[in-house]
Formats: C-alpha cells, structure tokens, sequence
C-alpha cells in the first residue's frame, strides 16, 4: 500500500452538452483490490462515472485519478468490459482477444502465447479459430472478457456486462469473475442494476440515486470469501440482499 | 440438390414457353423480319455473326470492368476520407448526389469531346454511373459504427489509422459489396451508353452499343436483337461475378451469408 487510492473521484460533476446534470458533486475512493459495485435506477448516472474514470468522457468539473494520474495516461492499467460483448464479428476468438495487443504493437510470437493462455484461463481453447456470430451470448461475453483481461490490467471497468444473459448464464458468469477476481486480485467498479448480482460480487455496494445523478449511500458487503454457488442459499446473503433492496427502493421512492 | 434440379428445369420451362410464344406470334401473325424476328432467326444471326458478336462483347466487358474497377478503388478512397473528415462530408456529399442525377447520355457527348473515341471514354462513362453508389454505400458502412467499438480502441491507444483500416473499413466492407452489386449491374448500361457515342467506329473496335448502332442503321434487326441478348447476358454475369466476390469475402463471418446454425 502506497497510500494512493486506485481510484479517487473527488467532487465530481458531469453535464452533458444537452445541458442535463448527469452527476453533482460525487466522491469516491476506491482501495487497491476492492470489488465496488455502483447500482442505482437508470438515470443515476452510473455508466457515466465509470466512463469518467475510463477516461472516455471528462468531467465538468472536480477530478479523477487513477493511481494518482488522470485517467487518460493510466488507460494500461485499465480495461473496460462493456454491456455488449463489442467483438468484431469479421476475427476469430482468438483475434477479437488479441485485438488490443495488436494494437499496442505487442510482437505476433508474444501475442499468440498469451491469447492461447487467456483462452485457456477462460476455458475458450475449443472455439479459438470460430467466428462471433457461431457463438452464444454468454460465450460472446466470456470472448470479451477475455479480450479485457489478455492484457493484464490492474483495474477492470464493467458496465451491466452480464444484463443481457439469462439467469443461469448470469450467475454462471459472476462466480467465473470471482474465481479470476481472486487470482488475479484487480481492482474493480462494476456497474448494475440486480441487486443479487452486486451483493454477490462486492466489497462495497455504492448507490447512487437520479436526477441529478449523486451518492446515495455506501454499503460494505461482508459475506466470507471465496464465494461459490452456495454462497447464494446462505442466510447472511439473503438478508443482505434483503437489505440492499430496501435502501434502493428508498431511493426509488425519492425520484 | 434435388430441389435446385427441379428449379433450373422448372426455369427452363418457363423460358422455352416464352420463346415458344414469341415464334408464334411472328408466324402467326405474319410479322416481317426487320420489325420483330423470331427466335430462331435470333439464334441463326448469333450463329452466323459469332465472331464479331464475341468481339464486341469482350470490348464492352473490358470498358465495364475498368469503369467499375476504377469507381471501387476511387469510391473507397473518397469515401474513407468521408470518414475520416466529417466536414468534408457535409460539404461534399450532396455533389456526389448530382452525380447520380445528371443525365449520362447528355454528358457523354462532353466525355467525348475531351477524352477522344475509345475504350478510355467508354469506360469513362461507365465509371461515373459506378460511382455514386460505391461511395454512398461505403461511406455509410465506415461512419455507422458502434460507438463502443470505437471506445474499445481508443482505449488500447489506436491511431487513427487502426481506427480506420482494422474498424471501420473491415465494418464496411458488406456496404461496400452492396454497392458493388448495384454498380455492376450498371455498369454495362454505362459502358453500352457510352459507346453509342463514343465507341470507336474502327473496324473490330465497337463494342455492343456501337454495334446497336450499326445493326439499327442497317436494319439488320436479328443481329440487333442478338447484341441486346449478349448484352443483357454481360449485365447478367457482372452482377453474379459481384454476388460470388461477396460470399468469398463474406460468408466466414456476415449474418447475411451465414450457411451454418450456431452449436
């Protein structure tokens, strides 16, 4: 620990050029290796902060830093992992995954070694050589992650990447990123709107509440690691989510 | 297979039929040779003017391909400035508009006079009717791309050189053929066109419209009917030679090609 918060939104706002107020004064620290999950209705301006910290979009006022830099030269450390899989659907799995390391000029020898090893990780070895549109949704979105991770970032930005799959592919997905969370020990901001999905998946639990988009309340998960399946059937994790739901509605109430 | 046997056949039915009407109606009806020949007139005539019916026909496929040709490769080019540039697209595009609107018989005199008689002018001609649906169709393919997918490589550093040949070119490519499509269709009416004024009267030089001109004036009207076949056969093969270049580049990966069920 360096003292530097991974992620630092100090006193941020957004307004977009429509003149709406997406985001009025948040602040946000995120901790080296904390799972922070941003959940909030739509209009709250979620997908919003986490491409401020991309660096995607800048704020209109206060500031970001990603290990202390603004977010624009700290783009190595990050990936982002959006709410459709994104691949290009004229490459190959093992070329979507690729695709940023060929464009940081990564040598082919090098690149083909570690794409062969994401692959493995992610189990997606079979479908290396078959093109997007043979694939499933949630093997599309295992393709994609595997894109984001190929290139080793510290900081992992996703935005409702798994709102498109079914349950059973959901929940799936979400104990496959855990499984890589604790090898791999990113940092991440994950943003969503299940409930379930952000108390299974967090340290911390953010939400935030619309119109202008702001901090709500912060909620520290405390359900014991590692997470599995049976995680879910435990008491502490209904009434956790139990919980979570409650203070949402809340805010629900309040827009 | 069974299926596309009985297709062809239940195709060549049809078509025997109407051939079939058609020497009716000019036996029948006692029609004169010079006004409507029958078919089989029609055929004697390709028979006996094969070689110079060859002839005009390779000449007018060689103008075709090389206005269509020149109007991808130009297209493209434009077209990814289009892109690249959005200013010079709101500023340029609705002049490749009235180049679709401007009536190419009236302009093929001017091609005429400024490039001489021959194949260079014909092909000429060819290539500005080609034109205007290759850069619309590609420009729209290379600026329709998601936004995400363009966030995806500014994240990685991409150059706007990536951005362009590894995202938005490869994008486009499926515009790109509709384009082709319609351009090859085209482009044998353009080259046709262009010949009726500017195809070169030397001998063995004409292509199908300088023909067309020659078999009218000479009221040689079955060897004028067997250009028309030749060339409504050349538009026929350029448009499927189109089709087979985007299944060879598509059908690995487009939805519109996809011959295969997923899992």
């Amino acid at each position: 620990m360096n003292g530097i918060p991974e992620i630092s939104v100090d006193g941020v706002s957004k307004q977009f050029r429509s003149g709406a107020l997406a985001l009025q004064s948040v602040s946000l620290q995120v901790e080296k290796g904390e799972f922070v999950s941003l959940l909030g209705p739509s209009g709250c301006g979620k997908s919003t902060l986490l491409r401020l910290v991309s660096g995607l979009t800048e704020a209109t006022g206060g500031t970001v830093a990603v290990n202390g830099m603004p977010p624009a030269n700290a783009r190595e450390l990050m990936s982002f992992i959006f709410q459709d899989a994104t691949l290009l659907p004229w490459r190959t799995v093992a070329q979507n995954v690729g695709l940023g390391l060929e464009l940081e000029h990564v040598a082919r020898s090098t690149r083909e070694d570690k794409v062969a090893k994401m692959l493995e990780v992610v189990g997606l070895t079979a479908v290396a050589d078959r093109y997007p549109r043979q694939l499933s949704g949630g093997m599309k979105m295992r393709v994609s992650i595997a894109r984001a991770l190929v290139s080793r970032p510290r900081i992992l930005l996703l935005d409702e990447p798994f709102a498109a799959l079914d349950e059973m592919s959901r929940d799936r997905m979400n104990e496959e990123l855990l499984r890589l969370y604790l090898e791999q020990q990113w940092t991440v901001l994950f943003v969503t709107h299940s409930v379930a999905e952000a108390v299974f998946l967090s340290t911390r639990i953010v939400i935030l509440a619309p119109h202008p988009g702001r901090i709500e309340q912060v909620v520290p998960v405390d359900l014991p690691w590692p997470r599995t399946a049976e995680t879910r059937t435990t008491k502490a994790y209904e009434e956790q989510v139990a919980q979570v739901s409650r203070l949402l509605r809340g805010v629900r109430a309040l827009s | 297979m069974k299926r596309h046997l009985w297709f062809l056949l239940s195709n060549l039915i049809v078509l025997g039929c109407l051939l079939g009407l058609w020497q009716m109606v000019v036996w029948l009806l006692h029609v004169p040779a010079y006004m409507l020949p029958g078919p089989m007139v029609v055929g004697a005539a390709v028979e006996h003017r094969f070689p110079s019916l060859l002839q005009s026909l390779l000449l007018t496929s060689t103008a075709a391909a090389l206005g269509l040709a020149g109007s991808v490769v130009i297209g493209v080019a434009i077209a990814l400035v289009f892109a690249q540039w959005g200013w010079l697209r709101r500023l340029l595009f609705p002049y490749t508009i009235l180049l679709q609107t401007v009536p190419i018989v009236a302009i093929a005199p001017l091609i005429l006079m400024w490039a001489g008689s021959g194949v260079t002018s014909v092909a000429l001609v060819a290539f500005i009717i080609c034109l205007p649906p290759i850069i619309a169709n590609t420009t729209q393919g290379l600026i329709s791309v998601e936004e995400n997918l363009v966030h995806l490589f500014l994240m990685h550093h991409a150059t706007a050189a990536q951005v362009l040949f590894k995202l938005r070119l490869p994008h486009a490519l499926p515009n790109l053929f509709v384009g082709m499509r319609i351009s090859a269709g085209i482009s044998v009416i353009g080259a046709i066109t262009g010949e009726l004024f500017a195809g070169s009267s030397r001998v063995g030089q004409g292509g199908l419209g300088y023909s067309i001109l020659y078999a009218s004036g000479q009221l040689e009207t079955d060897y004028l009917f067997a250009l028309v076949l030749a060339a409504t056969v050349l538009g026929f093969v350029f448009f499927f030679a189109g089709m087979f270049l985007e299944w060879y580049f598509l059908h690995h990966w487009h939805e519109s090609n996809r011959s295969d069920v997923p899992e």
